[in-house]
């Protein structure tokens, strides 16, 4: 642990204005409606992952028991308990993707990485999971790493896409390597095609 | 007003209902384990499913409403297999231990599985394993055979007020904890071993000591505060093995403290089980009639006027009016019941009960404590405050020492002087009083047993006389903290100048011979000059210059009237028999009256309880809330600035059998963070 992440944990001044728009958001009195968006947020300040002292931090900013943040913090898998790398690796192993080979993608990435499910590379650069159902079954299978879905992957795709990450070069999401906006068929539209023309 | 039909049979309900209070309304059982009548709906458990017509599968009965026209089945082939199902889902990871499980034979899982379960799983697979929790020395955990009800969460989230349970992770996984695993800090924890509907949470003091078919249960009332909790008192042999609440609406509900619930421990240590006669300035050894020959020695040529009694916070009227008797016939009616000085008087009983009732404040809409902290004097009484706070929009005052008493109480600072604002009408609190329609004012022994506590008294009388006492509604109150002070009150147990006036002419050598009935909660020390007789059970601070001893018997070993801090009267009955040559108190100061030549003119308890009933008229009524006619009483007086100290110390040592409790003493050392980590050995 480095002497920074010894420090108290407080908001940064961004963070804090952050967290007031969000308590903001509910009825006065209700501000521990906003606990997930806290957590979160002060999961990203911590570099990834939540405390103890951060919950207990959260508890006392929202007026709450601790227990009560620490059943929000233990109940959603989004929330990290331990360190993680710099890229969260998140491969989604529900039936859909597991059908179109989220087996073999996740293979790929044991063998790029060199580490299993739950681990994190030496370099601390990749943290590799599987994830229940992304809800991108459309575009199976998928791979969420840090906020952006990577889908329609292939073995060679996502590689290609670690390599990337790695050198820290700009990565698009969305398809890789498929011929199609978003969900729409591959290839193109099949119909509606003047109305998705203008912008295709 | 929704009528619906449940099994054939039409029943009409009030709006709100839900279908299974509908169906136990009409004796149609109906198995649950997360529902609980005290605690709100969760719905988690599944085990209430029954049928409703019109509805394509099978409802949570416990978390739907009942309407107009539903037509409920509790007993069709679906339901029976509704049931079999989620029976078979709870025991998949139930672990099968009941014979070393310690609710084995009192268990609703075990009791539910019989009656509803199939006999036989499909499932084949490991049970997963949860590491045990440590809670603190009361309770004993075996999470592995959690189910996941969260009765425990929302009993101390609703009821106890303090957060600090909860369940954390999701799905299998999930793991009931306190935060940290530290032990509840609350004076009601002990109530989630009856909560939890398996072994899960079991009492920690009482394991493996006993089985429940083993047990004889003796119904009985506490004596650890002024409530009166209605307890269950579970005996094998000759000894407790525990102690357990008793439904009742008006006073505890169905719950009890952590004092009352595990004080049994202090009933076999400490106690005094013979007589015992100060020679040589050393206590030795007695039989009865050496102890009797001793007293009427010191006893020979003294004067009436030369004798006192102090009576204790744990007597039962019977031995307190023998000891009044018996005074009488010596000369003397000096007897004290106030310890601790308060300054009640026994004219108006109104003027020192809680005239509205325990369940009263549920009724009230303001209360004002006045030097009290009903969480350390009467944390039952606290929990029904708390529940009238939280659902039925009571709002709380305080004058005297703020304390977290587990709701929201508006402070008004420590200094008792601010009553005479309110009597005359100026102020917020007097505003409130104004604007409240059945307002409660509720005054401490911490004000009572001040110097200018019958000011106190007098200024709160009047403040209710002015706010509180309407058509129908007496809003005033004393809280006690003793469960034998209404008794002894009523028994006019009161001197002048108190028990002060008693320690001051006892060391200035005005009283030769002073008799102390189980009185340990004062300066004994002051009683060193005159001769004591200490009527009692434990080697406490009543025994340190006692000159002869006369061992006397706890609450669970006699049957002794109470008469609780809001006047209601109560008995308790015989559980198990007083150790050694110990004897029941009022049977002792009937045989010693005798060798004094005095013989007291009853020989049997019937005979006193009817001597009783003409000197205290209230104890003909058992378990009645009795209406006290309104009065004057108090007397007027400067009440002086300057703070109110509270009653009670320590929650867990008011008396000498919790200060002879081992488990007591553990509980203080946890909740004082100062205790011993968990290991693997932890029960």
């Amino acid at each position: 642990m480095t002497a920074a992440a010894q420090e108290a944990f407080a908001w940064t001044p961004e963070n804090e204005a952050t967290a007031q728009k969000h308590i903001a958001k509910y009825p006065a009195g209700r501000q521990q409606s906003a606990v997930m968006p806290l957590l979160d947020l002060a999961q990203r300040q911590n570099g990834g992952h939540v405390t103890q002292e951060i919950i207990e931090y959260i508890a006392d900013y929202l007026d709450m028991a601790p227990i009560k943040v620490m059943e929000v913090a233990t109940f959603y898998t989004m929330y990290n308990h331990k360190p993680i790398g710099k890229h969260h690796v998140q491969v989604c192993g529900t039936t859909p993707c597991w059908l179109r080979g989220a087996e073999d993608v996740m293979h790929a990435c044991k063998k790029h990485l060199g580490i299993e499910k739950g681990q994190t590379t030496a370099d601390g650069m990749f943290t590799l999971n599987e994830v229940e159902c992304a809800g991108a079954c459309v575009n199976a299978p998928v791979v969420a790493i840090d906020d952006d879905y990577f889908e329609d992957l292939t073995p060679e795709t996502v590689v290609e896409l670690l390599n990337k990450l790695a050198k820290g070069e700009a990565v698009k999401p969305g398809p890789q390597g498929v011929n199609r906006k978003n969900s729409a068929p591959e290839g193109g539209p099949t119909t509606l095609k003047d109305f998705m023309g203008e912008d295709a | 007003m929704p009528t619906l039909t449940i099994d054939g049979k039409q029943v009409t309900v009030e709006p709100g209902t839900t279908v299974l209070q509908a169906c136990e309304e009409i004796g149609v059982e109906v198995p649950r384990f997360c529902y609980h009548e005290r605690l709100s709906i969760a719905g988690n458990c599944r085990m209430c499913l029954v049928d409703m017509e019109k509805s394509p599968k099978p409802i949570a009965s416990c978390a739907m409403p009942a309407g107009e026209g539903m037509v409920i089945h509790t007993n069709t082939e679906r339901v029976k297999k509704a049931r079999e199902g989620v029976m078979e889902f709870l025991l998949i990871n139930h672990p099968l231990d009941c014979p070393i499980c310690d609710q084995g034979g009192e268990c609703d899982l075990q009791d539910e599985a019989m009656a509803f379960g199939r006999g036989a799983s499909r499932y084949d697979e490991n049970k997963r394993a949860v590491e045990d929790k440590y809670m603190g020395p009361l309770i004993a955990t075996t999470m592995t055979r959690c189910i996941h009800c969260m009765r425990c969460v929302r009993f101390s989230e609703e009821v106890a007020g303090v957060d600090d349970m909860g369940s954390l992770w999701r799905g299998e996984h999930t793991e009931i904890t306190t935060y940290l695993e530290k032990t509840l800090d609350s004076e009601m924890s002990g109530n989630v071993i009856d909560l939890c509907p398996v072994g899960a949470l079991t009492s920690k003091p009482y394991a493996f000591t006993a089985r429940s078919w083993e047990l004889k249960h003796i119904e009985s009332v506490d004596v650890m505060d002024a409530v009166g909790s209605n307890i269950n008192i579970d005996v094998r042999g000759s000894a407790v093995m525990r102690i357990k609440p008793r439904l009742n609406e008006d006073v505890n509900e169905e719950w009890i403290s952590d004092k009352t619930r595990f004080v049994y421990d202090g009933l076999r240590k400490r106690r005094l089980d013979r007589a015992y006669v100060r020679k040589n300035k050393t206590l030795q050894e007695a039989t009865w009639a050496e102890a009797f020959d001793a007293i009427k020695k010191k006893l020979k040529g003294v004067k009436g006027d030369e004798i006192a009694a102090i009576v204790g916070d744990m007597a039962d009227m019977e031995s307190m009016l023998a000891l009044k008797d018996l005074m009488a016939a010596l000369g003397s009616s000096r007897i004290e019941s106030r310890q601790d000085g308060a300054k009640l008087d026994t004219a108006v009983r109104a003027g020192y009960i809680l005239n509205a009732g325990l369940a009263g404040v549920e009724e009230a809409d303001f209360l004002l404590l006045v030097g009290s902290n009903p969480r350390a004097e009467a944390p039952v009484f606290n929990t029904r405050i708390r529940k009238a706070v939280r659902h039925l929009g009571l709002k709380v005052a305080n004058v005297g020492s703020a304390e977290d008493l587990t709701y929201k109480v508006q402070e008004f600072g420590d200094d008792a002087s601010l009553l005479e604002a309110v009597l005359k009408g100026k102020g917020e609190l007097a505003d409130a009083f104004k604007a409240a329609e059945k307002p409660m004012i509720i005054v401490g022994q911490g004000a009572l047993k001040r110097e200018d506590g019958a000011a106190i008294l007098k200024a709160a009388r009047d403040i209710a006389d002015k706010y509180c006492v309407k058509d129908g509604w007496n809003g005033f109150g004393v809280l006690h903290t003793a469960a034998a002070r209404v008794g002894a009150l009523d028994l006019d147990l009161v001197t002048e100048g108190g028990i002060d006036a008693i320690l001051a002419d006892a060391e200035a050598g005005k009283l030769k011979a002073v008799f102390v009935l189980g009185a340990d909660e004062f300066d004994t020390a002051k009683l060193a000059g005159v001769d004591t007789i200490y009527i009692g059970t434990h080697g406490d601070a009543g025994v340190t210059n006692a000159d002869v001893i006369l061992p006397g018997a706890a609450y669970t070993e006699k049957s002794g009237t109470y008469v609780n801090t809001e006047g209601r009267v109560q008995r308790t009955e015989k559980a198990t028999f007083a150790p050694g040559e110990a004897r029941e108190d009022w049977t002792i100061l009937r045989a010693l009256s005798d060798v004094l030549g005095h013989t007291l003119p009853y020989n049997n308890l019937a005979e006193l309880r009817a001597r009783l009933e003409t000197v205290a008229p209230a104890t003909t009524q058992l378990d009645e809330l009795l209406q006290a006619p309104w009065g004057d009483f108090g007397t007027k007086g400067k009440i002086s600035a300057g703070g109110i100290a509270p009653a009670v110390d320590n929650f867990y040592l008011t008396n000498p059998i919790a200060r002879a409790s081992e488990i007591m003493a553990d509980i203080i050392a946890a909740r004082a963070g100062d205790v011993e980590e968990a290991t693997g050995t932890h029960g």
